[in-house]
């Protein structure tokens, strides 16, 4: 398992070297923005790789609550956790893009307004799972997470539905792409998604772990002779 | 416009700090993990 982890980390990273070099040398430069459009090849990925971590988690949230599967929950936590990162990546690039663009780092239109509520669900999940001691803990966690994971289609097709700043989408919508662009784009999500699988897979075992040593402390305890437990 | 080259680097490498801050905060967290195997290992002298 070690070395299939091993292999799978070389490779993303070869992948995640080539996807950079194809963003920032093969990718031609935008016309009217010029080198600032590039940006979107971080943004983008990173935007669909956190909405795919936060299916994953409901998904695994629904499983949970219906079958109260210990493995199910892990994978909730791991998804959310992982999802969160990526969606910090979109909520800074996303201003760093907009500063030379639009004038302004950040303003309260529907898609990055949606997003930033989006991300605060997410982190009060993690805040949840985090301090609350209760045995009902990731049940309240999965019910959050359902209900988490209904603002993500609310957040992808707000510029369909509300008049925004924010530039048409890639895939369907009104948006239209060179398809080099396409091509480069699709690349840099595949090596993010790569990335964040490896990344989920090493938070998985660990989580699982914790759970395990948790445990063993438990036992312990229970069988340490009277009076000599800290 | 085409000359802000510097919000494009300022873009990338915050994307880079994030997740390598995440993978750090990973690998603290196996360090204490395998610390704490390490105590439980441990003989208990005490009974």
């Amino acid at each position: 398992m070690k070395r299939i982890f091993l292999i799978l980390g070389v490779l993303t990273a070869i992948l995640l070297s080539y996807a950079l070099y194809m963003a920032l040398v093969i990718a031609p430069t935008e016309r009217t923005m010029g080198n600032v459009q590039r940006i979107f090849y971080y943004h983008v990925p990173s935007a669909w790789t956190a909405f795919i971590l936060f299916f994953v988690n409901f998904g695994a949230s629904i499983f949970y609550l219906i079958k109260r599967n210990p493995a199910a929950d892990i994978v909730a936590l791991v998804s959310a956790e992982v999802g969160v990162v990526f969606c910090t990546v979109v909520l800074v690039t996303g201003p760093i893009w907009a500063r030379p663009v639009w004038g302004i780092w950040w303003t309260w239109d529907m898609r990055l307004t949606s997003t930033l509520v989006l991300w605060l669900i997410y982190v009060s999940y993690l805040f949840l799972r985090r301090f609350s001691s209760s045995g009902e803990t990731p049940l309240l966690a999965a019910s959050l997470a359902v209900l988490g994971a209904l603002c993500v289609p609310f957040v992808y097709f707000s510029i369909w539905f509300f008049r925004t700043q924010h530039p048409q989408p890639v895939m369907g919508g009104g948006g239209s792409i060179d398809p080099r662009m396409l091509h480069v784009l699709l690349i840099n999500w595949l090596a993010f998604s790569c990335f964040a699988f490896l990344v989920c897979w090493s938070r998985y075992r660990l989580e699982k772990l914790q759970r395990d040593v948790d445990h063993a402390h438990v036992l312990q305890s229970l069988l340490a002779p009277r009076g000599s437990v800290r | 416009m085409s000359g802000n080259i510097r919000y494009l680097f300022a873009a990338y490498a915050v994307t880079w700090i994030i997740h390598i801050t995440y993978l750090w905060t990973i690998v603290r967290r196996y360090a204490r993990l395998k610390r704490e195997i390490g105590e439980l290992k441990k003989p208990d002298v005490r009974s």
